[in-house]
Parts: structure tokens; C-alpha cells; sequence
């Protein structure tokens, strides 16, 4: 039998559903390739023992003509920041290790209805704080492009899992680019929804009006399988949108099938490239512009001034919701707790356990936000930084009157080595250049690959963002433009991934 | 330059109950402020006319009808507990001696 785990998600469902294969058979293929290459990768914090029982139960149901959906049967990697009711969620933080939530994610939930096949959960920067993973409390992960490189972050175990064939697909969750800026360094796709498009009941929160879950693939029309999976109102999440989705698969499939941006406005956001950016983002960008313009659509340039405040307004926003979020971490109803030497208050216990819990960045964090959020500092300071996202959703109102999507490079570099940014907080921070902007305006936008830097060797990624609610284009055109580049290179850029080697 | 110093990083890092070691201490006032200089241009275009964003998509509030749903059980809520006596959380002394 042909390696499994080299098809991609359609391509099992397709099999699955003409039962020239079990998930039994898929599921074990995917298990196998974890034990093999995940000791050198470290993707998965926790692999499920209830993998190939659940794919039993799901060839069962085939069996007995049970009417499934598309994805039923297919394995799926789950990031560890969504609660599973049976299987520890960490966050990649030692406070909640070995946690195990009383309840499932609402998105977790709508996997296991529509029969998908849990494979475990991945590893992240510790409460998605971070753009390379190193901020893991249980170690980083590996870019399986080049071991020595980061994955990205904070989703970095769900893009390298699906770049090393571990899973054909993985949950993430988007509060500043964790799923885009991943995909963009290895090679694979993710896409963050508009917000409140995907619920975010059970995701352990980071910055409520920011984050949002999504899907995490190696093709656009996975994400789009899985997106409709996912997405929909859940009236225990408030924020969730009430809108009805038009199936993203079908205008993923549409778009690959036609290949015609003919009539299609591209806006290339001039703040987003250039200086900074290097040279092999920047070439490979270009050629994707040549390519677009190839296939019909009309280019231009669009500017949004703003966006230079992008980064300061997130990291204001960001640590002040984080620091009110993660106060329930407080050694009283779940996760860790640490009495101090010669017992204590209360109080003293949740800020012994507060110490040994969480990591260094996420102390940074939690001081910078209580200190924006203090009296005297507010308005100056959070203040400021909302009218600045005020400032941002302008430019894209107006980018958006003169172009149906906008793009620029996923990230401005290739994956850089590990350790490199560790100790300089502040250049770690300017990873997410060319993400922050869409969470701060809520609109939604997919990372996918755009070629190899000539210069080392390793994934570009390209965005793709759209207003508000029009997530569809981003499939439409992020399929069309898949379909091009690859017509152009011959083939996948995933195909390209050195070979790992396998433990046996 | 902003002023962050090691006595405002202490206060914050009680305000937050996080019992930061000394060269935490010293480490993250260095750290801050490089930070804080570098956010703080937004109030460079966070002029008096702008109104403030505090949600990216209108929002109104969501009520729904005061029914009792499915709720926790007693045991499953506290299942992830520390340490519990069976119906409570137990925690240690809300006070200290000399409150």
C-alpha cells in the first residue's frame, strides 16, 4: 500500500469513502510516523491511546452504511491550547501540566461529531505567547525542514506535524499570526478565520478580542474541508457570529479547477514589504505578484500608514487582556499549586505557584499588561492603543474599496535558527509584522507557501487577507493561486522537504 | 527613556501575586523598558478625535432566556482541583496572623 500518510486530507476522505482504505489503516500509518519521526521533531506534547479505537468505531459506522461526513475517519492533530475532555491540555505551560479538562473545546466537540480522529495534541509557546515555539515550557519543536530552525509560533507542533506528515491535518489558534507565520516557515497552510467565524469556547483564552482557532494543513482545500467543519455559530461562545458560511471547499475546488483570477482585485499592501524583509521572501513574492497578474487579475498598490503602529498597539492589547486571562491561574480550581516554604495565605500561595508555574515570557507579559492597565498609565497606554486599532480597520476599509483581497508576504524571513531571537524579546516580537494587522481588525487571512528562498533553501509563505466575513475569497483565490504555483514548479513545495531520518 | 524601575517592577509583579526572584526583577526592568519605549508611539496617532476599538467585529450583548442548561457536576468541577474536600475547593488561610 502506498504511504498513507502522504495523501492529503481529500485524497484520504476520497478513499475512505470508496473504502479502498480504513481508518484503522490511516490512523495507524499516522501513529507509526509519529513514533518514527517524532523524537527528533517533537511536534505532539501528547500522543491519544484512543486513536485506533476511535478509528475502529468510525469503520464501524462506514461498515453499517451510517451516512458520514467528508472527513470522517481522517486523523487530526489538536494544538494544546483547546481543551479536550480526554486528554491533558497544557497550553505548553507547567501550571497545567498533565491537566485534564472536564469538558471538550466547542471545536473539538464538532471534530468528534463529524467522526474525525483525535491523534493527540501538539506543542506551542506557552499560552500561544511567542513566534518559535522556544517558549514551550516542555521544550521546543523542530522545523522538520531543518531540525536546527524554529516551526514558528506559537503553533508551531501543528505546522511542523503536518509538514512532517504526523497528521494531514491540526487545529491552531491565531491571536497574532500562531497559525499564519507557521505555515509561512514550513511550508504548509493555515488560515485564521474572521473573528468570531470559528468559536472559541474551550480555547484556553490568551487576548479575547484577538484570538481565533482555524485550520492547519498542507493544502488550501484541506483547510477549507476542515474550516467547514469547524466553523459556526456556538451560542457558548458570545463573541461567535451568527452569519450562515457558504461551504469553503466548494470555492477551493472551484478555484483550483478554473484558475482564472480574471476580474479579481489584488491589493499589495506597500507597508508589508521591502526594507526588513529578505531577499528570497521579497523574490518569491514578486514572481507570486507575476503569477497573479498572469492568471487575470488586476494588481495594485495599496498603502496603509497605520500599520506602523501595528506592533506597539498589539503589544499593548495583547499582555493587557493576557494578564486579566491568565489571573485564574491562581492554584485554587485547577493546575498547579505550590506552597511556599513555612506555609502562607492564600495569596501567598497563588504567587509561589505563579512563580514556579509560568515561563519567562509569559511573566513579561502578565507585569507589561498589569503595568498598561494601571491607573496613570491607562490612557496613554491602552488607551492609545485602541483608537490605534481604530486607526488600522480605516486602512483596510479603504484598502478594501479598491481591492477584493489584499496580500504580502506570510513573514518577513525564512525560519531562523533556534535560540537566535531567545534572549531579545523585542526582535521576537517583529516576527509578526505582517500578521498583527488582520487580528487587530478581526478580518481573516491564510498563510500558504510561495516557494523556496533561494538563499538557504527554506519555505516562503504568502498572505491572503479579505474583509470581514469574506473568508471565501481567501480559498477561492488562495486555491487558484496554489494551483498556479504549482503548475509553475512541477510540484508540491512540501514535496520538496528533505526526508527525515526514521527511528525504528 | 521611560522610568521603569525596580521598585514599580516588585509592586507590579505583587499587583499580579507573582512572587518574582530579585534578578527577575532586575532582568525584566531592563527588559520593560526597552519594551515600553518602543510601544509607546502610539500615542503618536491616538489623537483626541479617534474613537477607541475595544472588540474588532460590533458586538451587542448576548442574553439568553434564564433557564437552568447542562452544567458541571459537583465532582467534574472539581476533578482538576489542587485539593478539594469533596464539595469545596480547599484553599489555605485567607488572612495571615497580623490582618
Amino acid at each position: 500500500m502506498a504511504d498513507l500518510t502522504r495523501l492529503t486530507a481529500a485524497e484520504l476522505s476520497q478513499k475512505l469513502q470508496a473504502r479502498e482504505i480504513s481508518s484503522v489503516d490511516v490512523t495507524r500509518a499516522h501513529l507509526d510516523r509519529i513514533a518514527a519521526v517524532d523524537g527528533d521533531i517533537h511536534a505532539f506534547l501528547h500522543v491519544s491511546s484512543a486513536a485506533l479505537a476511535t478509528a475502529a468505531d468510525v469503520d464501524t459506522r462506514r461498515g453499517d452504511g451510517e451516512k458520514l461526513g467528508p472527513l470522517a475517519g481522517v486523523p487530526i492533530a489538536i494544538k494544546d491550547v483547546l481543551c479536550t475532555f480526554d486528554m491533558p491540555s497544557t497550553a505548553g505551560s507547567k501550571i497545567l501540566e498533565g491537566w485534564v479538562p472536564p469538558y471538550d473545546a466547542t471545536v473539538v466537540r464538532k471534530l468528534r461529531e463529524a467522526h474525525l480522529v483525535p491523534l493527540g495534541k501538539t506543542n506551542m509557546d506557552e499560552f500561544a505567547m511567542g513566534s518559535s515555539t522556544e517558549h514551550s515550557a516542555f521544550g521546543p519543536t523542530h522545523n522538520p525542514w531543518d531540525l536546527d530552525r524554529i516551526p514558528g509560533g506559537s503553533g508551531g507542533g501543528s505546522a511542523a506535524a503536518v509538514a512532517a506528515y504526523e497528521a494531514p491535518l491540526a487545529l491552531g489558534s491565531d491571536t497574532g499570526g500562531s497559525i499564519r507565520q507557521p505555515a509561512a516557515v514550513t511550508g504548509s497552510v493555515g488560515v485564521k478565520p474572521t473573528y468570531g467565524g470559528v468559536s472559541r469556547y474551550g480555547a484556553i483564552a490568551l487576548a479575547s478580542s484577538l484570538d481565533q482557532v482555524g485550520p492547519v494543513t498542507r493544502t488550501v482545500l484541506d483547510a477549507a474541508l476542515l474550516h467547514d467543519v469547524i466553523g459556526g455559530y456556538d451560542p457558548r461562545d458570545s463573541t461567535s457570529l451568527k452569519d450562515p458560511w457558504p461551504s469553503f471547499a466548494d470555492a477551493a475546488r472551484t478555484g483550483a479547477r478554473d484558475r482564472s483570477l480574471k476580474g479579481v482585485r489584488v491589493g499589495v499592501v506597500k507597508q508589508l514589504n521591502g526594507d526588513g524583509f529578505q531577499v528570497g521572501v521579497r523574490d518569491r513574492f514578486a514572481e507570486s505578484l507575476e503569477v497573479l497578474a498572469a492568471a487575470g487579475a488586476e494588481i495594485v498598490e495599496v498603502s496603509a500608514p497605520n500599520f506602523e503602529y501595528a506592533i506597539a498597539a498589539y503589544y499593548l492589547i495583547l499582555p493587557a487582556e493576557a494578564s486579566s486571562n491568565l489571573a485564574k491561574f491562581d492554584s485554587v480550581r485547577f493546575g498547579l499549586r505550590v506552597n511556599p516554604k513555612g506555609g502562607g495565605t492564600v495569596e501567598d500561595v497563588m504567587a509561589a505557584t505563579r512563580e514556579a508555574g509560568f515561563g519567562p515570557e509569559v511573566k513579561r507579559r502578565i507585569i507589561l499588561g498589569t503595568y498598561a492597565l494601571s491607573a496613570g498609565y491607562y490612557d496613554a497606554y491602552y488607551g492609545s492603543a485602541q483608537k490605534v486599532r481604530t486607526l488600522i480597520q480605516r486602512d483596510f476599509d479603504a484598502a478594501f474599496e479598491r481591492a477584493d483581497v489584499l496580500i504580502s508576504p506570510a513573514a518577513p524571513t525564512t525560519a531562523f535558527k533556534l535560540g537566535e531571537k531567545l534572549e531579545d524579546p523585542l526582535a521576537m516580537y517583529l516576527n509578526d509584522v505582517t500578521t498583527i494587522p488582520a487580528n487587530l481588525a478581526g478580518i481573516p487571512g491564510m498563510g500558504l507557501p510561495m516557494g523556496l528562498a533561494p538563499e538557504d533553501g527554506l519555505p516562503t509563505g504568502i498572505q491572503l487577507m479579505a474583509p470581514a466575513r469574506a473568508d471565501v475569497r481567501l480559498y477561492s483565490v488562495g486555491a487558484a493561486l496554489e494551483a498556479l504555483l504549482e503548475d509553475r514548479w512541477g510540484h508540491t513545495l512540501i514535496s520538496q522537504a528533505p526526508e527525515l531520518a526514521v527511528a525504528r | 527613556m521611560s522610568e521603569i524601575t525596580n521598585d514599580q517592577v516588585s509592586h507590579l509583579a505583587n499587583l499580579a501575586r507573582i512572587a518574582l526572584t530579585p534578578e527577575e526583577i532586575d532582568k525584566l526592568t531592563g527588559e520593560l523598558g526597552v519594551i515600553i519605549d518602543s510601544i509607546a508611539k502610539v500615542s503618536e496617532v491616538a489623537t483626541a478625535d479617534v474613537p477607541a476599538t475595544s472588540h474588532p467585529i460590533r458586538l451587542v450583548n448576548v442574553f439568553r432566556p434564564d433557564v437552568p442548561g447542562p452544567t458541571l457536576t459537583a465532582k467534574q468541577a472539581l476533578a482538576g482541583a489542587p485539593e478539594h474536600d469533596g464539595s469545596r475547593f480547599k484553599v489555605s488561610a485567607i488572612l495571615g496572623e497580623e490582618q
